[in-house]
């Protein structure tokens, strides 16, 4: 990245209006490996692609965390600093069941945790966090949610929604499919969710079990973690799919592989 | 725990005296191992005085799959207790990954009743769950984290009245020929049945109904039986 | 300073006396905790019925055997679904007045997530506050009773200075709780809970009349509220009628 005279500090701003610092933390975000979400009116689904340091010899990192019953979160970046807003939000899951005996509103959570990232840009003495959130919560008032955080303490509800490297693929392939999403069920929200992370592994990486995982939350139900052998059966399902879509639809196939390739 | 503050203190005006902060709320509990279940029971009865506040009040804590807590003593303490612990078992399932075994809840509980060493909860808990062996499982405390394993535990002001019972009928104490047969969940859950219409009989704070939580390996099924109101 | 049994004027005034202990060079109004409810208000009562909740009380604050303040309101709603009502130290229920009109002014209108909070989260969050003033040994001198209509379920649930809270279908405090919760107790299971709004307020009324005529610190001016799914209404208070020309009197 270009250096400059305006980025040794987070608080100074540069003449163009800007925060060097914090939009240096948000290319942390672009360069984890990707988060996907998708939400229908009663299910909220992230999947995330997970790396290793090494391919035989380490395990994968972890990037999707139970918050509470009822919230899920998926990260992008630093995964060290991703884990303190996890714990962070845990802790404030627990306390609002001791003070209201209610389940923590999904809103609620994201703004405080977005609150907690903007102090981060104002102080000297700070540094922002490396890491974007996907937040799935469901509420009794108020329905599914799906929300993106960033290290600016900048915060966005979506529909569907990728951040991470080579994230620009899924967003395509939610902007293409999003209006069916609000009456599907689980099987084909995860079937989705897979199939928007599967453009994102990059050149030579295939969507394994050992890399891919999926959460759920939703109505009457509790946070779901489905990854190794639980989901292979989704997997095995993808590769059907796409074949009979090749066969069927040669041409939109076609389309799909154009786009991507402009990212 | 003499002084307690009668309802009339909305209107009582100006009336000296130093504040009690605590209050027995009444009330019964009791837990008896089994080898491959445990039970657990407690009324429902508040009360301050006289007075009955409600007839449908749980002393029964679900605290994992396989393990409750019964809590007879301060209602707002016994319910602030109940919270805590549920924050830090859950504060452990994030950390871990699993639940806290039955064994590490009983030490937990030791370990934050003495933590109010100096102001104590008022509560008089039984905790019952399976063990890691599979086994039923009761630890008995005093207020302030004491605690042992027992045969059979009860708990609050029901207490004189069927422990000594339960000694001799669960534990077989002061028996000259000990039974072999060992309890099954049938003959406990109908002497659990029993201790509670009998306290009911003569304890003005037991009664109304109880709320029983039979623990086995499949899990955990609750069964209320009704006593009399009176 | 008739009013000034307890001597605070002198204290907090600029030339009170110093405390004439030599340990202590402060004066003694440092640390100050409530031993005593001094301005209190009587009895609240409430039931469910179908399709939401009715809570009454009288009008009356009084300063021990006094009728100091005859026309203040015991009832107060707080927020789109909730009624809260208070026996016990009438300041002490001011004081948690401002302090949940404000946490609901956090929580509902600056966080605008379209959330509201729930009777049962009010109830919860003064059970605790109140629990937390007496580990503090500095009690919030009161009885609260909290009744609520929020997704088509009625709440009623009542908490205390002990932190002591439970829920029932019908509640009274203070003499409330000897004279007319009987009273609505059997009418309850009388009815099998089905009951309508006019009949609630309707034994409601009679409750509190039977109070007015054995609480010696009960009044004859009363208000009856109603939450339901129209949100809360709290009426203007009205006058009960009594009857005293029994040969008994």
């Amino acid at each position: 990245m270009f250096r400059n005279q305006y980025d040794t500090d987070i608080t100074t701003w540069s003449p163009a209006g800007r925060l060097h610092q914090v939009e240096y933390a948000m290319e942390a975000v672009k360069q984890g490996s990707a988060c996907v979400g998708l939400k229908s009116n009663t299910l909220v689904v992230i999947g995330s692609l997970k790396r290793s340091p090494h391919a035989e010899l380490s395990s994968y990192q972890k990037k999707l965390a139970k918050i509470d019953d009822h919230i899920g979160f998926g990260i992008a970046g630093l995964a060290s600093d991703g884990r303190v807003l996890i714990k962070n939000a845990r802790t404030q899951a627990i306390n609002h069941k001791y003070t209201y005996d209610t389940p923590i509103s999904v809103q609620r959570l994201v703004l405080q945790i977005s609150d907690k990232s903007q102090v981060s840009t104002q102080r000297s003495s700070k540094r922002p966090y490396g890491v974007g959130l996907l937040i799935s919560g469901y509420d009794e008032q108020t329905g599914t949610h799906l929300f993106q955080t960033e290290p600016s303490g900048n915060y966005y509800e979506y529909k569907a929604i990728a951040i991470g490297a080579r994230s620009q693929s899924a967003r395509t392939y939610f902007e293409k499919n999003y209006q069916t999403f609000e009456e599907a069920d689980e099987e084909t929200l995860i079937l989705h969710a897979l199939r928007a992370l599967k453009g994102t592994t990059g050149d030579n990486v295939e969507l394994t079990s050992k890399n891919a995982s999926i959460s759920i939350v939703g109505k009457d139900r509790k946070y779901k973690l489905i990854e190794e052998e639980q989901l292979e059966p989704y997997l095995a399902k993808l590769e059907e799919n796409a074949a009979a879509t090749t066969e069927q639809q040669p041409a939109e196939q076609q389309d799909d592989v154009d786009e991507e390739m402009v990212q | 725990m003499t002084t307690h503050i009668s309802p009339q203190m909305a209107s009582s005006g100006t009336q000296h005296g130093k504040f009690e902060p605590y209050v027995n709320n009444g009330g019964t509990t009791l837990a008896i191992p089994g080898k491959d279940f445990v039970i657990a029971a407690g009324d429902t009865r508040l009360s301050t005085g006289y007075s009955i506040h409600t007839r449908q009040s749980s002393k029964v804590f679900q605290l994992t799959d396989k393990c409750v807590i019964v809590t007879a003593g301060m209602q707002s303490d016994a319910s602030t207790l109940h919270k805590t612990m549920h924050a830090r078992l859950v504060h452990y399932e994030h950390a871990h990954g699993k639940q806290m075994s039955t064994e590490a809840i009983g030490q937990m509980l030791s370990n934050m009743l003495y933590g109010r060493r100096f102001f104590p909860y008022y509560t008089f808990n039984l905790v019952a769950g399976i063990d890691s062996k599979g086994q039923g499982v009761v630890y008995g405390y005093d207020a302030i984290g004491s605690y042992q394993s027992v045969e059979v535990g009860a708990m609050g002001t029901g207490q004189s009245l069927i422990q000594p019972l339960l000694d001799n009928q669960v534990a077989y104490k002061n028996h000259q020929l000990v039974p072999s047969k060992e309890l099954d969940l049938e003959r406990a859950l109908s002497l659990v049945k029993d201790s509670f219409t009998s306290a009911g009989e003569r304890d003005i704070y037991t009664g109304d109904s109880v709320e029983i939580a039979i623990i086995t390996q499949e899990g955990i099924k609750y069964e209320t039986l009704q006593l009399k109101q009176d | 300073m008739s009013m000034d049994n307890f001597g605070l004027y002198k204290l907090m005034h600029e030339d009170a006396p110093k405390n004439n202990n030599p340990l202590l060079e402060q004066p003694t109004l440092a640390k100050t905790h409530t031993t005593d409810p001094i301005v209190t208000g009587t009895s609240v009562l409430a039931i469910k019925f179908n399709g939401g909740v009715a809570i009454a009380a009288d009008t009356l604050a009084s300063y021990g055997s006094m009728a100091r303040f005859r026309d203040i309101e015991r009832l107060k709603s707080f927020g789109k679904y909730t009624i809260v009502g208070a026996s016990g130290e009438y300041s002490d229920f001011q004081y948690i007045e401002e302090q949940v009109k404000q946490s609901l002014i956090d929580r509902d209108y600056q966080l605008d997530d379209g959330r509201s909070t729930t009777p049962r989260e009010i109830y919860q969050y003064l059970v605790r506050v109140l629990y937390n003033r007496r580990n503090k040994f500095d009690p919030l001198y009161n009885v609260l009773v909290i009744a609520g209509y929020e997704n088509g379920k009625a709440f009623l649930g009542q908490t205390d200075y002990l932190g002591t809270h439970f829920e029932d279908v019908t509640l009274a405090t203070g003499y409330g709780s000897y004279i007319a919760q009987p009273i609505l107790r059997k009418f309850y299971s009388e009815k099998n809970g089905n009951i309508t709004e006019q009949e609630a307020k309707d034994i409601l009324k009679k409750c509190l009349t039977v109070l007015f005529y054995r609480d010696a610190r009960a009044a004859d001016k009363v208000q009856i509220a109603v939450i339901n799914d129209q949100g809360p209404k709290i009426d203007e208070p009205i006058k009960l009628e009594t009857q005293w020309t029994f040969k008994g009197f």
